[in-house]
């Protein structure tokens, strides 16, 4: 289960974000971290350190591509000189699968830099699974998409956010990164059990997994990425391998970023539920109890 | 309302400027909703739940839109904030932010209309806007000295194969300024003290600790500057006026004899100086590697 053609077949075991705080303990203590994930738009440029730096790590380890400004989910046509250079990127890295989120964030030529949440509408479906399709032709390598932290909900939405998610990527034909920190941030900010979310999803298309830490409100739940993972989540990440299987999985850390070490220990402790276990799964609900 | 016209809608108001409390605010102020509360205005696309308002709801998306705008624009320009004073850097900033929105997949590109933008504002800088002014100028050069592209360098007997009178290009990432003041100082000072990072997470970082903003003091004097990167470390290297216009003229895409002429025309040096200078600068040139061949492009 955890390789599949959404992975091209890797089985990359557990990784963390490249982040620029740690370059220079990687470079010096060479970590056996056994994957990299990288922010494509931090490296989508056209020289100097980060690219030098991003060729350095490349001797040693493997990286997957993960990017913030895709905005899958936006009504208008996507940005070419960003697809030029993520391709440009893409023939650099060699990534094996390319991941970016189910959301939008621009529109008439502005960007928010955010990933701001989609409707859950049958045009939103359309539209979504359309541009991702366009973007898997054009990049020649599969695609997944991460569903994301959301604090808002829309009016007009038709759907649940699983059901959403599992429109898309069928009508798509791709691939889902499962961010189990954002399904749990997005449970707490709409109200309803992370379970149902994670038993829904087709575990067959999963081809990645984000874990992360958040910060928590009065009122709702930021997603942060600025602490350790919290045991609500490591319970939503067990369920999650129990029904996928042992699947390439990340870490983020994004602000206020600890030690190298701190990091990877709190990334480490994926590894004890990706041994391979007998599946507790039944046919139905690896199918997608959504559908 | 259909998926681009809902977009448009929530764009609009997450992009619209907060309170100076930092809040969304409480009634349109764009216009678009012809002054209309914001509750309303929200109200008829976002849904409410038991906790928050539809309100409250869109306020984080706007305060989190504001936040990382700022935060980008603060690390790009940290000697502006202190030339002008936090207070100052902040209005400056809003105003700039609103009518510069983000127009890149990138966030790098933020201050890429900041010079032109005060050139024409110059109320924003206060007194100092003269210095501002080069010392954004500066700021600026060093984000594309930084990522812009290297290709391989000529070599002497390469630059010799190409004519008596070639076209010479500058390697991309070579950034010239002629500046009133001596701005890399200042620059150079602060830029020290900062550290850049990337974050997808996009909340706002805790405020750092508050420095002292008292900027270096510098007197008006003409300068001319390139910046550059060497090993992928940035470099200041001051430059003679001439030095400064054959570079300029270069990259204009003048021809090598039209750039020393113009450079030179009004030296008081002699002939043979000349030629000793202008042999000096290709040696120097060369072994830093910046003439590229004219045919290259990005």
């Amino acid at each position: 289960m955890s390789a599949n053609r959404f992975n091209a077949y890797q089985n990359h075991g557990v990784g963390i974000g490249l982040r620029i705080p740690h370059y220079e303990h990687i470079f010096a203590h060479k970590p056996a971290v056994d994957w990299f994930e990288i922010i494509s738009e931090n490296y989508m440029i056209d020289g100097g350190r980060p690219l030098r730096m991003l060729d350095r790590i490349m001797e040693r380890y493997k990286v997957v591509q993960h990017g913030v400004s895709m905005y899958f989910g936006s009504a208008q046509a996507p940005d070419r000189e960003h697809l030029r250079r993520l391709k440009s990127l893409l023939q650099r890295t060699k990534t094996p699968w390319l991941s970016d989120h189910l959301c939008w964030g621009s529109i008439d030529g502005t960007y928010s830099h955010d990933l701001l949440p989609l409707p859950y509408t049958w045009e939103a479906v359309e539209k979504t699974a359309a541009r991702i399709r366009e973007v898997q032709d054009f990049v020649e390598i599969p695609v997944a998409v991460e569903n994301v932290s959301s604090y808002a909900e829309f009016v007009d939405s038709e759907m649940t956010e699983w059901e959403f998610l599992n429109e898309v990527v069928e009508r798509a034909d791709c691939g889902i990164l499962l961010d189990v920190n954002n399904i749990y941030v997005s449970s707490v900010n709409h109200d309803f059990q992370p379970i149902d979310y994670v038993n829904a999803i087709p575990a067959e298309r999963v081809a990645q997994i984000h874990i992360a830490g958040h910060t928590r409100y009065e009122k709702y739940i930021l997603d942060t990425h600025d602490h350790p993972v919290i045991d609500p989540v490591w319970q939503l990440y067990a369920r999650t391998i129990e029904r996928c299987g042992p699947t390439p999985t990340l870490l983020e850390w994004d602000d206020r970023i600890p030690s190298f070490d701190e990091v990877w220990a709190e990334a480490r402790k994926a590894e004890k539920f990706l041994v391979p276990a007998p599946s507790l799964a039944d046919e139905n609900s690896l199918a997608g109890a959504a559908r | 309302m259909n998926l681009e016209e809902l977009q448009r809608t929530m764009a609009a108001a997450v992009m619209q400027p907060l309170t100076p409390e930092e809040q969304m605010q409480p009634r349109d102020t764009t216009g678009r909703w012809h002054g209309r509360p914001m509750d309303e205005v929200v109200g008829q696309f976002i849904a409410p739940n038991s906790r928050l308002t539809a309100f409250e709801r869109l306020e984080i998306y706007n305060r989190q839109y504001w936040f990382r705008l700022q935060t980008a624009f603060t690390e790009d320009f940290p000697a502006l904030r202190a030339v002008v004073g936090p207070d100052r850097f902040e209005s400056l900033m809003n105003a700039y932010l609103e009518a510069h929105p983000s127009r890149s997949f990138t966030l790098r590109n933020l201050g890429s209309k900041l010079s032109d933008w005060l050139s024409r504002n110059p109320q924003f800088a206060g007194r100092k806007s003269a210095l501002a002014l080069d010392v954004v100028r500066v700021e600026w050069a060093c984000i594309e000295a930084f990522d812009n592209a290297e290709f391989p360098p000529l070599r002497v007997e390469e630059i010799a194969a190409l004519g008596p009178n070639p076209q010479l290009a500058l390697q991309p990432y070579i950034q010239l300024l002629a500046l009133d003041y001596p701005a890399d100082d200042l620059v150079l000072d602060r830029h020290r003290r900062q550290r850049r990072e990337s974050s997808e997470a996009g909340a706002r970082p805790e405020a750092a600790e508050e420095e002292d903003c008292t900027p270096l003091r510098l007197r008006k004097r003409p300068t001319w500057l390139a910046i550059h990167r060497a090993d992928d470390s940035l470099y200041y290297k001051r430059l003679s006026q001439p030095e400064y216009r054959t570079l300029a003229a270069l990259r204009a895409g003048q021809p090598l004899a039209d750039a020393l002429a113009n450079a030179f025309a009004t030296s008081r040096q002699g002939g043979t100086a000349q030629i000793r200078q202008v042999q000096q600068w290709f040696a120097t040139w060369a072994q830093l590697g910046w003439l590229v061949h004219p045919q290259t492009q990005i």
